[in-house]
């Protein structure tokens, strides 16, 4: 039937087949939209939402303009690049921004958010709370000495460029400082080489995660391999070794890695007690890399091992037998015919275990010490020592978009319709 | 056959194979085949015909025995130096690799330059007319289309020996008719050996020069499929092989090539003996459908006849199929040509039945 035919046919009733079918469809619809409504409630409040606030917070600076809204709106004819301090009229307007911030009690917030750009901000409003509320605005003035008497920052350059800098209600500053670059006078400038740090953290975490998910290959591919070759009761056998680690808590494995790798834990002990190596030569296994990475290859094996063997259990083992009755050896056999089947899943198991490797705290915060310390460790401390949730908002979404990119990169060479997780 | 055990082109000298230590799948087998031969292991599962199969392959090694290919024992041979051509039940096309990457796999592993490949390729492909596939991959095939290419493959490199298992067991049957025509037709003008496995037996018979049956590890017969079908050696094969009347009796004259079997009920019959030897033995006896005559005049003068009460009767076109009771048994089947002069009998029908001593074989018990 052509779909001419359709368009025009027209059911007993008198209702053309097409709005009766759209019609049947629509209520199919709507019954699976039910259906799956709780899960999607859940994955929008849970999931969506708090990602969307993480994006939102990461430019969102509207503290500026709500504290000092006469102090914006006259610094907007000054210029940023100027090596004069704004007119008097100024800093009156300050001085009656902070009269009403002091009493709304919002000064110190605007003092936080001033001092992840330039330190010294909190001191500064400190002395002014103190000050502030017994000056009168009308007889009181002028201003400009009385705030340069109380705190000499009052009178340079670069505060008032900071605060020009950051009085719009969206900011870049938190991205900046995600990658290491800082507003200076309202240009872009490499942050100082003592206080970069994010970079090499996005770095390492990246390729500290690469070799993870290296050695999981490694160590995995061949468990996998005798899962889905050895004899149903072994392979029952096999798998529950495999998967007793993973039902158990990842603190206490983490836990116990530390117990045994530890200065005077359990491998150093009987290292010194064999012999080989000296009591006072004992092996740093933990708070550094190699900890991590032992650590965590360890813990992520499972994600590696699972997503292969279901991939090699759907490869019967007549396509080996094919290869060999057709001349090739054991190892061209492997190589040409069973490797090149196993993509998918080794794609599976890596793009698994990367993505969570490159999200991982609890392991690199307990074994890894300063020196195998990845990107979430930045963010936690940045979210409840420093508080600074924007700066933790751009972090956070820098990783999320370099996943993102990554996942891209995967479909387009690997392709993710290949990939099998089970 | 009465070659040496050691003369044929693959030999099997009292092969044995236990996979647990404990039962024999393949019990003291003896199998010795020329150059040239289309050979059928035809049998149930777990008869021990694929077993065979991938011993002489290589998958398996024998227990006890040896094997010889050309005169070689192959025994520690690995698979691929064993340069056997093998075509799977399933195809096990390479599904990562087109068409010609798949023909060409055997030539690579070879070493053969490109443009030797190339023409190789070429020539397989044509001979199962595939050569328009060359591009694609297997999962763009048809299943009739990959089991050639399948053969393509297990024929590139010109081995002289080649093994199919169940090659067309995944097929419908019109293909599969089809597909053996061609299988046979490559055999003829290749002039390779072909070691075949099934469990279908019209397979066995249509294709192949001799079929081995096998039972229980063992070869019941290795003959040529009329004689297998006609002549069959033991109880095992007339069951296997074909549609078979059995009726089970005691021996009770033996002179030459004839003899009289009593049946359990009283009646008397004559037979053929072939396992049996002496009188007073019990045997049972297999009757062909076909061979089952209701017309006394074309029988000898002193033939036993039998009473048969017709209990159905079926209308199958070009013959006619006919159950009877008979010595107690219900389910013996007589079959007839429809032509001008044979009658039509009803259900209800009282006949008198008989056959030739010949076509009436007294095998074991």
């Amino acid at each position: 039937m052509t779909s001419t035919d359709a368009d025009s046919l027209i059911l007993r009733g008198g209702e053309p087949l097409k709005r009766s079918l759209a019609r049947a469809l629509f209520r199919q619809k709507m019954r699976a939209l039910l259906l799956i409504a709780p899960l999607l409630a859940f994955i929008v409040l849970g999931f969506l939402l708090p990602i969307g606030t993480m994006l939102f917070r990461s430019v969102e600076n509207a503290v500026v303009e709500e504290t000092l809204p006469l102090t914006v709106a006259a610094l907007a004819d000054w210029d940023i690049d100027s090596t004069e301090l704004p007119p008097e009229s100024t800093y009156r307007a300050l001085v009656a921004d902070l009269q009403v911030a002091i009493e709304n009690r919002s000064a110190l917030t605007l003092a936080r958010r001033m001092n992840f750009e330039t330190a010294g901000f909190t001191t500064m409003l400190r002395r002014a709370q103190r000050e502030l509320p017994s000056w009168n605005l009308d007889t009181d003035g002028p201003f400009r000495d009385r705030m340069i008497d109380q705190h000499r920052d009052w009178g340079a350059v670069e505060t008032w460029r900071a605060l020009k800098a950051y009085s719009g209600s969206l900011t870049t500053g938190y991205y900046l400082a995600a990658m290491d670059y800082t507003m200076v006078s309202g240009h872009v400038a490499p942050m100082p080489d003592n206080q970069s740090l994010h970079q090499m953290l996005f770095w390492r975490t990246a390729w500290m995660s690469g070799v993870i998910c290296a050695l999981a290959l490694l160590l995995g591919y061949p468990i996998a391999y005798l899962l889905a070759n050895v004899r149903e009761r072994n392979a029952n056998l096999l798998m529950i070794l495999v998967l007793l680690p993973f039902w158990t808590s990842l603190l206490v494995r983490t836990s116990s890695w530390k117990v045994l790798l530890q200065d005077q834990g359990v491998i150093n002990q009987l290292l010194v007690w064999a012999g080989v190596i000296a009591d006072d030569n004992r092996l740093a296994m933990v708070n550094n890399k190699f900890g991590v990475i032992l650590a965590m290859t360890h813990i992520l094996l499972p994600f590696m091992i699972l997503p292969l063997y279901s991939v090699m259990k759907t490869i019967p083992p007549t396509y080996v037998r094919a290869a060999k009755s057709l001349g090739a050896n054991d190892w061209t056999a492997f190589w040409r015919v069973y490797f090149p089947q196993t993509v998918p899943g080794i794609g599976a198991g890596a793009i698994l275990v990367f993505i969570m490797a490159v999200g991982y705290y609890i392991t690199p915060e307990l074994v890894g010490g300063p020196s195998g310390m990845f990107i979430s460790n930045r963010i936690a401390h940045q979210w409840y020592v420093s508080g600074n949730w924007g700066l933790v908002g751009a972090l956070g979404t820098i990783l999320l978009l370099a996943v993102l990119v990554l996942y891209w990169v995967y479909d387009k060479v690997v392709g993710i319709d290949n990939v099998k997780l089970g | 056959m009465t070659q040496g055990r050691t003369d044929g082109f693959v030999v099997f000298d009292r092969v044995q194979k236990s996979y647990d230590g404990e039962t024999l799948v393949v019990k003291d087998l003896n199998l010795s085949m020329p150059k040239g031969e289309f050979l059928t292991m035809l049998g149930p599962s777990g008869s021990g015909k694929t077993t065979c199969l991938m011993m002489l392959a290589g998958f398996e090694t024998a227990t006890h025995g040896e094997i010889l290919l050309d005169g070689r024992p192959i025994n520690n041979i690995p698979p691929h130096k064993r340069g056997i051509g093998m075509v799977f039940q399933n195809y096990a096309l390479f599904p990562h690799m087109t068409i010609a990457e798949n023909l060409a796999f055997p030539l690579e592993v070879r070493g053969l330059g490109k443009s030797e490949r190339e023409g190789k390729i070429r020539r397989a492909l044509e001979m199962v007319q595939m050569g328009a596939f060359a591009t694609r991959r297997p999962s763009q095939l048809s299943g009739g289309q990959q089991q050639r290419v399948a053969l393509a493959r297990a024929l590139v490199f010109e081995p002289e020996l080649v093994l199919m298992d169940e090659p067309l067991g995944a097929l419908d049957k019109q293909l599969r008719e089809h597909m053996q025509f061609e299988i046979k037709h490559l055999h003829d003008s290749l002039g390779i050996t072909v070691v075949y496995v099934t469990h279908d037996q019209g397979e066995a018979l249509t294709m192949s020069d001799r079929v081995a049956v096998f039972n229980d590890g063992r070869i019941q017969q290795l003959a040529r499929p009329e004689d297998l079908y006609e002549r069959p050696d033991n109880s095992f094969v007339a069951q296997f092989i074909g549609e078979n009347n059995k009726l089970d009796g005691v021996v009770e004259t033996i002179e030459g090539q004839r003899c009289t079997v009593r049946l359990d009920d009283g009646t008397l019959i004559d037979a053929q003996p072939v396992n049996v030897t002496r009188p007073g033995e019990r045997t049972r006896v297999s009757i062909r459908p076909e061979r089952v005559e209701s017309n006394p005049d074309r029988l000898a003068a002193d033939s036993h006849l039998i009473d048969a009460e017709v209990l159905e009767f079926i209308y199958m076109g070009d013959t006619f199929r006919v159950r009877l009771r008979v010595a107690g048994h219900e389910d013996f089947v007589m079959k007839y040509r429809n032509a001008q002069d044979q009658r039509r009998v009803a259900a209800g029908d009282r006949i008198r039945i008989g056959w030739r001593p010949e076509d009436c074989r007294a095998l074991d018990a």
